[in-house]
């Protein structure tokens, strides 16, 4: 039997992992919530399996999305996983085909060069010296960049690079000695009996000018020791990604969401950020405030310790930009939302407000103006007078006495008290027997979408008068108007309504680019979800924000949310107005013309009665 | 005696010297701008709650500050959040983020999952 006590630390240390991760993994997944459950039941025996093994391979192994962000940072990832991923399954078909059985003592792969130690003939057994030594260049390869990349970020294209606890250090150290080490045993081996290959090899001729037969051994025992170290330090530390993120991608596949509750789905997107600080770059608070510990990674890690505060928890715009940015994909904005969720009081009514106002007549379009709006009077004035152009009719459920949507109190994590201003608004809603709900805010515009239960469809302004000029109701004037748009975070990021706004906005006048646009917009700074920092950082940001808007020097900054408007009117940079105001401007003014064609044609019907 | 529906009211003077204002001193800890209200009540007016019930976030922030809790708990559950106090301040503060830490400090049940 190939047997010496230097496999024991790694056979522990691999065995206590499997231990703990299984442990975690049965724990999380009993955890799922029923929807949750039930996605899994529906779709486990469904081609989406197959569609998530291969982005296992895609993502965990050759990490495609890092690859886009950064070719260098993706290349190090992939040297790490897919080449020790390689490693591990070459070096087990070596090892078999050596044994000449698939059931050799399992720890022979990870130490074979220690064992195999006199000439050996089986088939292939160059190749796959020859492949080991290469994959293990390729992995070296990784660890060399990493520890540059630990030094100085910025050569891998990150700007903040996360700060790290102990568990993380530790892991760290021992995962950038591994491959050394392992290099350096297997070189000493090569120096001693020669089987090593043009890496090994040469490492060893080098070698022995020192006294290896003396270091062989204990570069063995140090090399187990180290994978014993990682592999015990791994559950604990960010390295808990690379098992978890596998079962997330089949979860997601299979179409588990993460809800309104704390769930085991929760627990296991918390586990699969890699704290790789992408997240930091991307978040405005950084940037343009610097407040820099705070960010996503932050708040995951805090949470995944049991020691998130209540500062960190609630100073996030939720504008989006990390969810994004972020390789993984995880839901960040959702999970703090979870952690923000307070306790409910069964049965418990909050808002025992009379019926808001019942409607008289019905009408086809209900215009929700939204709680923002009533403080820029504009906008609603600017519908008002383009739902008459159109000639629709309309109910304007919030005029005088209207409901909160519901959103800021769900961002807060007042989960019950948002749902009995939803259940309130819907009853209102569907009493009105309309067909379609208009609303100017984005942030209603969400909560209709995804919390409201409406059997009518909700559309933005922006989209609505996108239609209305699709099917010529409305009519615009083309001016040489230059005109740049910010995208709401609820809007664009929230939505995924990009396009309707600027189809508008080039009817009208001359839309310019802005360096940070759609996916990438920055948020205005006045979002509600953040009740920590106080007026002046919001103004930081906002500054920020629009510095960047007003790169082309545009006369319009034009938005499609009255908070960014509210905003960005303040910081006097450039004309800020909302698309509904633009394009109530510029309307080719339809009545007028018929009321003038009309007492025309009665004025020749006139005369012509008279001249008969 | 008749009932008129007038009375004489108790009288209302507050004691400084036994009033409870460290509650306040807390929330001035996490919203530094709260001490920048003038008391205006442009907040109040501009409402979106009080069109409905009778709540005015002017009158809760006074008896915060003043240490007359009786009551408080249930008059900030009628907020609905929406944040348009926020936006009308003239000074600037985050009415909001008052609103919601006194919520929190009154009612520190109700949040179980943050410490």
């Amino acid at each position: 039997m190939n047997y010496h006590p230097f496999i024991l630390p790694f056979s522990l240390g691999a065995i206590f992992l499997f231990a703990v991760i299984s442990f975690k993994f049965i724990l999380w997944i009993r955890n799922l919530d029923r929807k949750q459950r039930y996605f899994v039941n529906k779709n486990i025996f469904s081609f989406k399996t197959i569609s998530a093994f291969w982005e296992v391979i895609r993502e965990a192994l050759i990490h495609r999305n890092i690859y886009k962000k950064n070719p260098l940072l993706g290349y190090m990832h992939m040297s790490l996983a897919f080449g020790w991923f390689l490693l591990i399954v070459v070096g087990k078909i070596e090892s078999s085909l050596y044994a000449g059985t698939f059931f050799e003592e399992p720890w022979l792969a990870i130490f074979f060069k220690y064992f195999a130690k006199e000439q050996h003939e089986f088939f292939g057994a160059a190749f796959f010296s020859f492949a080991m030594d290469f994959l293990l260049l390729i992995v070296l390869s990784g660890v060399f960049l990493a520890v540059i990349k630990r030094f100085i970020s910025k050569f891998v294209g990150i700007k903040k690079a996360t700060k790290h606890n102990k568990f993380d250090r530790i892991a760290l150290a021992s995962l950038w000695w591994i491959f050394p080490l392992r290099l350096l045993a297997e070189s000493s081996t090569a120096a001693i009996s020669g089987n090593g290959d043009f890496l090994t090899g040469s490492v060893g001729t080098l070698l022995k000018a020192i006294p290896v037969e003396a270091l062989e051994l204990p570069l063995w025992w140090a090399y187990s020791s180290v994978l014993c170290i990682f592999f015990v330090s791994l559950p604990f530390s960010r390295y808990m990604h690379i098992p978890t993120e596998i079962v997330l991608v089949f979860l997601r596949k299979w179409g588990a969401t993460i809800g309104e509750q704390y769930s085991g789905l929760t627990d296991i997107q918390i586990n699969s950020c890699s704290r790789c600080g992408i997240c930091i770059d991307a978040c405005q608070l950084n940037f343009a405030a610097s407040i820099n510990n705070v960010q996503s990674v932050y708040f995951i890690r805090d949470t995944r310790y049991g020691n998130l505060t209540d500062n960190v928890a609630n100073n996030c715009l939720m504008c989006g930009r990390c969810v994004e940015a972020c390789p993984v994909g995880l839901e960040l904005t959702l999970v703090r939302q979870q952690l923000r969720n307070k306790a409910e009081i069964p049965g418990k009514h909050y808002f025992d407000y009379s019926q808001a106002k019942t409607i008289k007549d019905k009408t086809d379009v209900i215009y929700f103006a939204g709680c923002m709006t009533h403080l820029t009077p504009t906008i609603i004035i600017a519908m008002k007078k383009i739902f008459n152009e159109a000639g629709i009719r309309f109910w304007f459920m919030d005029e005088d006495k209207g409901l909160c949507c519901g959103r800021p109190m769900r961002q807060q994590g007042y989960i019950q008290q948002s749902k009995d201003l939803i259940s309130k608004n819907m009853r209102l809603i569907a009493s009105s027997g309309a067909k379609l709900l208009v609303t100017s805010c984005p942030i209603c515009y969400k909560s209709f979408t995804e919390e409201y239960v409406l059997d009518i469809p909700v559309m933005h302004h922006s989209e609505y008068i996108k239609t209305l000029i699709d099917n010529k109701s409305l009519k615009l004037n083309k001016t040489d108007l230059s005109i740049v748009f910010h995208d709401p975070c609820e809007l664009g990021r929230g939505s995924g309504i990009y396009e309707q706004p600027r189809d508008i906005l080039k009817q009208v006048g001359e839309l310019r680019k802005c360096s940070l646009e759609r996916e990438e917009a920055l948020c205005c700074g006045g979002s509600l979800a953040n009740t920590v920092i106080e007026l002046e950082t919001q103004i930081k940001i906002r500054n920020h924000a629009l510095e960047v808007l007003t790169e082309s020097k545009p006369e319009v900054l034009a938005t499609a949310c009255p908070l960014c408007k509210k905003s960005f009117i303040h910081g006097n940079k450039a004309k800020v107005m909302d698309i509904a105001e633009i394009v109530a401007e510029n309307i080719i003014l339809q009545t007028k013309i018929k009321t003038l064609t009309k007492q025309s044609m009665h004025l020749t019907k006139d005369l012509k009665t008279k001249i008969n | 005696m008749k009932n008129w529906g007038f009375n004489i009211s108790k009288p209302r003077a507050i004691d400084f010297d036994t009033a409870d204002t460290s509650e306040y001193s807390k929330i001035i800890e996490k919203v530094p701008s709260a001490q920048r209200c003038l008391m205006c009540g442009a907040c109040a007016a501009t409402c979106s709650a009080s069109n409905h019930i009778d709540f005015n976030f002017r009158n809760c922030h006074l008896k915060y500050r003043r240490g007359q809790f009786e009551g408080l708990a249930e008059e900030f559950d009628k907020c609905m959040l929406c944040g348009k106090c926020k936006l009308v301040c003239p000074r600037g503060v985050n009415t909001r983020a008052v609103i919601y830490n006194m919520r929190i400090f009154l009612n520190d049940l109700n949040y179980k999952n943050i410490e």
